[in-house]
């Protein structure tokens, strides 16, 4: 318990000088790094032929992020299929096949990761270097553009121009993803993660057997790999084999490189949002406020609904196993079925709640052996994904919940109802209102397929009421782009590749393209005036009912399936 | 017509109603409320299935489905009727209203003048635009127009309800005179203003009709949440059914349909278009006509307000505050003097002289043989001559002056500066004199109308600024809107400067509401948000208003504006209501669902409900009559007292958020306890 708190008062530290260094890049300020970066910048520019001045409206935004997206999938594809050249391939692994590569390409392109595939043995290291590792930048980099463009068009400083794709995407890898990546990788490396190009190492055991030690350029992916939210292990047991993950440290430094750039996300909204209307009132720039005032009630309703769901998920962990109690194995450090002993259970619990709440989808335990509740908080927080979520599009997958809030809570004083200084009106109602669908039709509209048909049921490895958490955990992480696998489940059919990969791109790409017609469609309106009878949103009961918000419409979707599956689970364990 | 039917429904109304709950049910036009439209397709379904139980492979697992079904299918058929029935009674009170105004409306004969000056005798309903008509005494006036010559009273209560006639004559702001109106004395030439068949009392039947009604911008968005919470539950639904399956739970197609409804919004979709329509019926209720349903709901946003300070701030009247002497005069002298001379005045000034004189003690009677001498526009001045010849005027400092200096007496020095200390207080100052001695200064002021001081209080608390227009200086306007409490004010105020403070203010992203009622008002009714003119005031201003007050009470704007917000907080808060009910829905109907499939599930039988069966109708059932339940709150709307939004908001969630949570966990668990032992005899 107080590993966690200490851990989570860290972060807080931690993610503030962040936020504001963020805020920087994104508003296009000075920072220390600038007379080296402006340069690198230049250099990039000029060899891609951007120029990073030319503004665009989100339509164009979109299309160029896409397009951008595009491509990588298909040089992506392409290297993955005929991987088995001798390029960095030491341990000879073979091309990948059509449907996997497929899902593979996908899972890294929407920034999802999930692995139907086993990195020791299906990756060559081209790929994971050139295919994963690049995509694991270049993904978690597109999410955040397009959250800086969506922020710019709340923010309405301008009434078209969202910013240049070109130049954000460039300038959050060269301003923060690479220096981090860097700082990161060489902490991992100190803590015995190994990064060299050799091949695995094979070695006899004491007890005569002989045991396979993988290698290769593990840092370097395991870094990026938390820093942008993506969670694709170089190896199939991810972040809980010792080759990833050895130390508590290790383990510290990956949690923190996954919490901070979603949180500090959002102190980047709180302050542009907050420096146009300081702006707006007083003709001048306000940094008084260390998050922006918008942003530190969004941080502080997705802070109560990870609270709640850590709290849920590491008291259910503590129980134990009552079916292992009752054969005689003792129960006193909870649930250690299928958990690191380095790790226990509060930082494993920690773990599966921030992984899936920041929808990175690297795992330090099974998933899959969680006891019933304690697997179903991280099914919900995907569901949910807007607690904190990944890079960029968490957020605004909580801006959309925030317009719902502030549509019934501005009917609810008596007017029309306003965010953000903005009129919300029918128009950007009906691309809420399709956001918020995507995600529930996605998950439970596959769900049902999957259940359904024979193909879908022959990858169910263990039938029941646990078998329908893990069809409702692999579509709720594919749609949420998280990639965390219930694992158990046997997903590389030509079934599973092809439905996930379609649930992750649509997952992905449909939500950005609403989002940001949204923030379009915000920005050609004037502002409206603010006093003492308008709604306000940045106070605690707006962030109180905002969880409550969340709370009711992920309930009120997903209760039903949860019932059938974890819940009914968790009643007939300890029945 | 406010005064005739304030009861929220007669016999007659409810009997509509009923016949219209039926007549709504035709498919076409359920559909554009497409959440009932789901609940009637479901009934349509249900009936299917109470006719062919088998339809759809349910099987019967220990219940008698047929009757099941048709129990489903009726509570269902119930529950769109209810919806209908609240439309319909909303629209019936409107219906009721139009019916009133119609019976004004019957034709009549017109004196047409012609181009040569002969008269002749046509039907009102052939009088176009231009025409000019003769009305005498007795006689309705055929059409809208402007008075172009004569003055008469015209007895308005046909439209406003108002008994006491009202002035009309050629000119000026009272000029403008509407159909189905009687001129009860004198006669009045009249130039027609309107076309035949769209006079303002054919557009105002048609909007208490509901005829013209358009959905409003946020009705919109707010069907827009409704029906993606409903494509949620649809999605929710149809997939439970394959993931039931593979669990080993078979789900009747009835039950899956019972679910869908209790969880889909009915409960705001049912009352969605009778609050709005209940909400127009509010404000016309109180005798002002908006022309659309927008302006009512723009009402609820209103950051501004600009208000004219003569008439709605002030009486307009200047009435005596004090009495100021001058030259050494003992004051109550002046009291005295002042009082004798108004002891017949019957003018605002003379009876408030008398009044502020008896509050200060004086006792001043009538002196038998006085003779009063009463104002004249030439004298400038009134009094009285007492027996014993003393001579007592009051009057402009100016006529005064004059008549004491004629009589041989001298202007105290300190009078000049008095009357220019009331001047520049906004005051006007009477002066006061005995034979040739001037005794001092009576202070008539403008006073501020009682209670506005409070109302402005309630803008401010609400978040509405108030600004003041006015003709006089900046120092009268100043002390006069420090005294009401108004936030700013413009003095020496043209019809231009209203047009800029509200463009000014709309630049500033404010939605702006003023009243007005002269011709020179009309471009700045149109150009504000919100546009409310008086009926006495001219054509123009009301053609460029959006809403019209039949009283002519300028002060009507901010009730009109506690309207607007409350058909708001009545939208938002049944729509909290009907969401926050689903939590208990499905802690009634998911246990049932599984309960014989996973006998576990009844950890969540939170009600302790007694059977399946039960527990689901229970709940359906509960989804239906809450409906009926809530009809008298959405006529009457929300109960909105001006405070914060914060406060308002805590208020509003507390009592329809958790209640909402609260009140069906009670409403299902009685309606189980009474409908289980019918049940078990039936199914």
């Amino acid at each position: 318990m107080f590993q966690i708190i200490l851990t989570l008062l860290i972060y807080m530290a931690l993610v503030i000088p962040l936020g504001v260094y963020l805020y920087h890049i994104a508003a296009g300020k000075h920072t220390f790094a600038d007379p080296l970066l402006d340069r690198v910048d230049g250099c990039l520019y000029k060899i891609c032929g951007v120029r990073p001045q030319r503004e665009m409206d989100w339509k164009e935004y979109v299309v160029a992020l896409i397009g951008t997206n595009a491509v990588m999938i298909f040089l992506g594809y392409l290297i993955l299929r005929i991987q088995s050249i001798s390029l960095f391939n030491p341990n000879g692994i073979g091309g990948m096949e059509a449907s996997l590569s497929f899902n593979t390409i996908i899972s890294f392109m929407t920034n999802t990761n999930l692995q139907h595939y086993s990195g020791e043995s299906g990756l060559s290291y081209l790929s994971q270097m050139v295919v994963i590792t690049f995509m694991m930048f270049v993904s978690a980099a597109s999410g955040y553009a397009a959250c800086i463009a969506f922020i710019r068009g709340l923010a309405g400083k301008s009434k078209a121009s969202v910013g240049n794709f070109y130049s954000d995407l460039i300038r959050i890898i060269t301003r923060v993803l690479l220096p981090l990546s860097v700082i990161g990788g060489l902490l991992l490396v100190w803590q015995g993660v190994p990064q060299n190009l050799s091949g695995n190492i094979v070695v006899d055991t004491l007890e005569g057997a002989k045991q396979v030690i993988a290698s290769g350029p593990v840092a370097a992916l395991e870094i990026i790999k938390h820093l942008g939210t993506n969670g694709g292990g170089f190896l199939g047991a991810n972040s809980s084999t010792p080759i990833e993950n050895p130390t508590m440290l290790s383990n510290l430094i990956e949690l923190y490189s996954m919490m901070l750039l979603p949180g500090a996300c959002v102190i980047t909204f709180g302050r542009m949002v907050g420096e146009r209307k300081a702006e707006r009132v007083n003709g001048q720039k306000n940094h008084k406020s260390v998050f922006g005032r918008e942003g530190r009630s969004i941080f502080a309703a997705m802070s109560i609904l990870f609270v709640i769901g850590l709290g849920v998920c590491f008291w259910a962990e503590s129980q134990g196993n009552p079916a292992l109690a009752e054969v005689g194995l003792s129960q006193s450090m909870g649930s250690m079925e299928g958990k690191e002993v380095r790790f226990g259970v509060a930082q494993s619990a920690l773990f599966t709640t921030t992984t899936t709440s920041f929808t990175t989808g690297t795992v330090n335990n099974m998933h899959d052996t969680l006891t019933p509740l304690g697997g179903m908080i991280p099914m919900l927080h995907m569901m949910l994904n807007v607690v904190f979520g990944g890079k960029g599009v968490g957020l605004m997958n909580m801006i959309m919940y925030a317009i719902l809030a502030v549509f019934i809570c501005g009917l609810m004083i008596g007017r029309t109802p306003e965010y953000l200084g903005k009129k919300i009106e029918g128009r950007e109602m009906k691309l809420t209102a399709l956001a918020i669908i995507i995600h529930p039709l996605l998950i439970l509209a596959f769900s049902a397929l999957a259940v359904a048909v024979p193909d879908g049921q022959a990858g169910i490895t263990n039938p029941g009421f646990h078998g329908l958490s893990q069809v409702l955990y692999e579509f709720a992480s594919s749609a949420a782009n998280n990639g965390s696998g219930f694992e158990g489940l046997a997903d590389n059919s030509l079934f599973w590749n092809v439905t996930t990969g379609l649930v992750m791109f649509f997952g992905r790409y449909l939500p950005i393209i609403l989002q940001l017609a949204i923030a379009g469609s915000l920005m050609k309106k004037g502002f409206v005036n603010e006093s003492s009878g308008t709604l306000h949103t940045d106070t605690v009961s707006f962030a109180v009912i905002l969880v409550f918000v969340v709370y009711i419409f992920a309930a009120l979707t997903f209760f039903p399936v949860l019932a059938l599956g974890p819940v009914a689970e968790h009643l007939t364990l300890w029945a | 017509m406010s005064k005739k039917n304030q009861k929220l429904m007669t016999p007659d109304i409810l009997r509509q109603a009923v016949i219209g709950s039926f007549v709504k049910l035709n498919p076409l036009y359920m559909i554009k409320n497409p959440v009932m439209f789901v609940v009637e397709v479901g009934c349509a379904i249900t009936l299917l299935l109470s006719l062919f139980p088998g339809l759809f492979g349910d099987l019967s697992q220990g219940t008698n489905l047929r009757v099941y079904n048709s129990i489903v299918c009726v509570v269902l058929f119930i529950t769109v009727l209810f919806a209908n029935f609240a439309e319909s009674v909303a629209e019936g009170r409107g219906k009721a209203q139009a019916a009133s105004l119609k019976k004004t409306q019957k034709d009549t004969q017109a004196r047409l003048i012609a181009a040569d000056g002969s008269e002749r005798t046509v039907l009102s309903s052939e009088l176009k635009k231009g025409d000019v008509v003769m009305v005498y005494a007795g006689e309705i006036i055929p059409g809208d127009g402007e008075v172009i010559e004569g003055i008469a009273s015209v007895d308005e209560s046909a439209i406003t309800g108002e008994s006491a006639p009202v002035v009309r004559e050629s000119g000026g702001d009272f000029c403008s005179v509407t159909g189905g109106t009687t001129v009860v004395s004198d006669w009045l030439k009249i130039q027609i203003t309107s076309e035949p068949g769209n006079s303002f009392l054919d557009r105002m039947i048609a909007l208490v009709e509901g005829a013209s009604r358009k959905k409003t911008p946020n009705e919109i968005a707010l069907n827009t949440l409704l029906v993606s919470l409903t494509i949620i539950f649809l999605i929710v639904i149809v997939t439970l059914y394959p993931i039931g399956l593979y669990t080993g739970v078979q789900l009747q197609t009835s039950t899956l349909i019972a679910l869908t409804v209790c969880l889909i919004p009915t409960t705001i979709g049912g009352l969605l278009s009778a609050i709005g329509i209940a909400g127009m019926d509010r404000v016309t209720r109180f005798n002002v006509i908006a022309m659309s349903g927008k302006a009512v709901e723009a009402c609820g946003d209103v950051d501004t307000m600009i208000l004219d300070k003569t008439g709605t701030i002030t009486f307009g009247n200047r009435l005596a505050s004090d009495f100021l002497p001058v030259g050494g005069t003992n004051r109550s002298d002046l009291i005295r003097c002042a009082a004798l001379t108004s002891l017949r005045d019957d003018t605002p000034e003379g009876k408030s002289t008398l009044d502020l004189a008896r509050r200060l003690g004086d006792t001043s009677e009538e002196v038998p043989g006085a003779v009063y001498i009463e104002f004249t526009a030439q004298t400038r001045m009134s009094g009285v001559d007492l027996p014993d010849g003393r001579k007592i005027r009051k009057g402009a400092a100016e006529a005064i002056a004059q008549y004491v200096k004629r009589l041989g007496g001298s202007i105290p020095k300190d009078l000049q500066t008095q009357v220019d200390t009331v001047s520049s207080l906004g005051g006007t100052p009477l002066t006061v004199c005995e034979n040739n001695r001037i005794l001092g200064v009576i202070y008539l002021k403008d006073t501020v109308k009682p209670g506005m001081v409070e109302r402005f209080a309630r803008l401010r608390a609400m978040g509405i600024k108030t600004i003041m227009c006015t003709g006089d200086n900046p120092l009268t306007a100043a002390t006069i809107a420090k005294e009401a409490g108004v936030d700013g004010f413009i003095a020496e105020c043209k019809p231009e400067d209203k047009i800029d403070v509200i463009k000014k203010e709309q630049a500033a992203g404010k939605i702006v509401a003023m009243t007005g009622d002269g011709t020179n008002d009309a471009p700045a009714l149109a150009q504000a948000n919100v546009g409310l003119a008086m009926n006495s005031g001219t054509t123009a201003a009301k053609e460029a208003a959006n809403m019209v007050d039949l009283d002519s009470d300028p002060t009507k704007i901010l009730e009109v504006v506690e309207i607007g917000k409350q058909l708001l907080i009545t939208r938002g808060s049944l729509t909290t209501f009907s969401i926050a009910n689903d939590i208990a829905k499905y802690f009634a109907i998911i246990p049932a669902m599984f309960q014989t499939a996973i006998p576990q599930l009844q950890v969540l039988n939170l009600m302790g409900l007694a059977t399946p069966n039960s527990a689901i109708l229970s709940a359906l059932i509960f989804n239906a009559i809450i409906i009926p339940c809530l009809i008298p709150l959405a006529m009457k709307g929300v109960k909105y007292r001006p405070m914060s939004s914060g406060k308002l908001l805590a208020r509003n969630m507390l009592i329809f958020g958790v209640g909402g949570v609260i009140t069906p966990f009670i409403g299902i668990k009685l309606i189980d306890m009474l409908i289980n032992p019918m049940l078990a005899l039936v199914l």
